[in-house]
């Protein structure tokens, strides 16, 4: 089993963080970002073709993290291949040891960089998810065998301020049944939503360790724009406005980062936290948030 | 029906520029419903490239641009121009001409084509789209995508293949907000949708299955049908 | 010489048309430049009407109908507003100043509204100057002759 399925086996606090490849073959600015944090997190997740702008891809950027000793999380996006190639990318991953495989939809061609891009989305993030397990059974998705047999540790997400939100959960636990071992959520800043939608999850029957999204706050801006651009992502006034009043924009966005961890912690498995470019205060979101720096 | 909407008119113009006598050829079916080709439109483009083809004489050629030469264009239209028997009718009159702008759809225009088989150029008129409804007067929207392999009973008859902007099969992305698609806010999301409805149906559990990933294959692209009635004593067994 | 445009008008018998007889009734002033069709209702307009004036060389073209919300057919006159709308839209293309056509309101008791809408598109007309596609000499025969046969 991966690193990450045995952090989640063993029942301690998970924490994740995340990666974009960058546009250009240029690998610094995104490997120093994970040295900021990489030790102190029990695995990292990459982006795939995030946005839909193109860019360096997730497997690339997994292999350079994998070599440099940290554990990976490939994301895979169902936006930009067909089952072929979906298929002989999981191959691939396990091929450089990759493990942990986190299927999602992705954002739309249209609203990327190359709008005009002719879409795929040949399979959905559940059947991804299916066909990863179906290869860990040494099986394609046509049925025919295969010769060495990879293994993976899946995952999914879910977005749970999204209405309405017992379809979210039928898709939720689709995913489960079809082979996820681990969810990662769209970003929280409301815990007490948050423990309603576990509840919620719960009740259904579902089990299985989620992980509640973190973006760091970075701005008023960012937090308005997320309002009104980001699907399932809601600032409350009362973070915005303590934004506002601030003078030292990064000590404040690490208080309210590790304050949400604090809240929702009781709830969930672990978090993830999505940095995007503030990679160097993860360190200090987990010590303020009263979290172990020591993973593993 | 196929919907289809006028190419702009420059770019029409400037396919008709090497020829002098023009027909515009109209279709009396679908494009004809959805107003962009059926004879009414084809009478009102060949009256708009008259004017403009006018225009271009009138005016001084500035710009090294020669003036527009004098252009005949008439109009024909027919009932269906994806039906032979339709085409044949006038096929004596489409061969007088240098070139056949056709406004019908993509299969109008090949299968006419197909029909007059190089002895005269075709030219299309128009940019097919998709397969639609009337959803108001002057609004048509999308409803099928000729996938091939029909799922509309488990899905409350909304299909996930058209509505969903990803043709996803087991519920939204995540980017759907409010009942609307990322794609365009405007739009509803097909998920929301087809919980919607089966709620009312009280089918939900029909989207509880985890649906499998769809056969691509099931049409055949460049496909054929042909009625099974047809098929014992089809033509092609005729001339064998 | 002045440049005098030819305007052609399409009237709702039912407004604009009366409207221009009580302007004769009331003796008001207005441009002759003003040829009018008499039509049961605005509705009754389609592209093709708004566009071939505008082939045969006239100048301008208006459409007159109800008030909103009065035409004796429900919606005649807003279907009008639409093909207008949507005629500005092809005469743009084409390369003609859409200014040159114009959907007009009125009611029947307006003579004076008609008689300031066509001297308002008179005006405008004059501005734009003659149509870019004013022109043959067969056409301009044809209008003299009509214009013998109205006296």
């Amino acid at each position: 089993m991966s690193k990450l399925g045995e952090a989640l086996k063993s029942g301690k606090f998970v924490i994740t963080s995340e990666v974009g490849p960058p546009k250009g073959i240029n690998m610094t600015s995104c490997l120093d970002e994970a040295k900021h944090f990489g030790e102190k997190v029990a695995a990292i997740n990459v982006t795939d073709i995030q946005s839909a702008v193109m860019r360096v891809g997730s497997l690339a950027t997994c292999i350079k993290l994998k070599e440099r000793g940290y554990e990976p999380i490939m994301q895979m996006v169902c936006r930009d291949r067909n089952r072929l190639s979906l298929q002989s990318e999981l191959l691939n991953a396990a091929v450089f040891g990759i493990e942990n495989i986190l299927c999602l939809t992705g954002d739309h061609q249209t609203l990327g960089d190359h709008p005009q891009a002719k879409g795929v989305f040949d399979l959905d993030s559940v059947q991804l998810i299916a066909t990863a397990k179906g290869l860990m059974e040494g099986k394609d998705l046509a049925g025919n065998k295969l010769d060495g047999i990879p293994t993976f540790f899946l995952g999914g997400v879910v977005s749970p301020g999204l209405d309405p939100v017992e379809l979210q959960i039928i898709k939720l636990e689709k995913k489960v049944r079809a082979g996820a071992r681990f969810i990662q959520t769209q970003s929280v800043f409301e815990s007490d939503k948050f423990r309603q939608f576990i509840d919620k999850v719960h009740s259904m029957g579902i089990n299985i360790p989620i992980l509640a999204g973190i973006i760091i706050l970075k701005s008023v801006g960012m937090a308005k724009f997320m309002n009104e651009n980001v699907a399932g992502v809601f600032v409350p006034d009362n973070l915005i406005k303590e934004m506002k009043e601030t003078k030292d924009k990064q000590a404040k966005a690490v208080e309210i980062a590790a304050r949400i961890i604090r809240e929702v912690k009781p709830y969930c498995q672990g978090v993830h936290i999505m940095p995007l470019g503030w990679g160097h205060l993860v360190p200090e979101i987990i010590k303020q948030a009263g979290l172990s720096l020591t993973p593993m | 029906m196929i919907v289809a909407k006028r190419k702009p008119l420059d770019e029409i113009k400037e396919m008709l520029k090497p020829y002098n006598k023009i027909l515009v050829l109209g279709c009396g079916s679908c494009v004809a419903v959805c107003m962009a080709g059926g004879e009414k439109e084809a009478g009102l483009l060949s009256t708009e490239l008259q004017m403009a083809f006018e225009m271009d004489k009138t005016l001084p050629p500035s710009g090294g641009t020669p003036p527009g030469s004098a252009k005949q264009i008439d109009t024909i239209t027919i009932l269906r121009q994806c039906d032979r028997e339709y085409i044949d009718e006038v096929k004596d009159k489409l061969v007088q001409y240098d070139a056949i702008l056709s406004v019908a759809c993509g299969v109008g225009v090949q299968f006419t084509a197909e029909v007059l088989n190089g002895e005269k150029v075709l030219l299309p008129g128009l940019n097919t789209t998709f397969l639609g409804a009337t959803k108001e007067p002057g609004m048509w929207v999308e409803r099928c995508l000729a996938c091939g392999d029909c799922i509309l009973d488990e899905t409350g008859g909304v299909c996930p293949i058209t509505m969903c902007s990803k043709s996803l099969m087991n519920g939204p992305c995540g980017g759907h907000e409010k009942g609307k698609c990322e794609v365009d806010r405007n739009r509803d999301c097909g998920w929301v949708l087809i919980y919607e409805r089966l709620k009312k149906l009280g089918k939900l559990e029909l989207i509880k299955d985890i649906k499998l990933p769809k056969n691509y294959g099931a049409v055949k692209r460049p496909d054929k049908i042909v009625h099974e009635a047809y098929q014992v004593v089809g033509k092609e067994e005729v001339k064998k | 010489m002045e440049f005098e445009p030819n305007i052609l008008a399409f009237c709702c018998q039912f407004c604009a048309y009366s409207a221009a007889d009580l302007a004769g009734s009331m003796r008001l002033q207005y441009p002759p430049n003003v040829r009018i069709i008499r039509l049961l209702c605005t509705g009754k307009v389609d592209p093709l009407h708004l566009l071939k004036p505008f082939q045969e060389g006239w100048d301008g073209v208006f459409v007159a109908g109800c008030l909103e919300g009065e035409c004796y057919f429900l919606h005649g006159n807003l279907h009008a507003k639409q093909w207008v709308n949507y005629t500005k839209k092809l005469l743009k293309e084409i390369g003609i100043e859409p200014e040159r056509l114009e959907m007009f309101n009125m009611s029947a008791a307006m003579g004076t509204k008609f008689a300031d809408t066509v001297r308002e598109m008179t005006e405008r007309i004059k501005k734009l100057g003659p149509s870019p596609l004013r022109g043959t000499e067969e056409l301009k025969n044809r209008r003299t002759e009509e214009q013998v046969t109205d006296k």
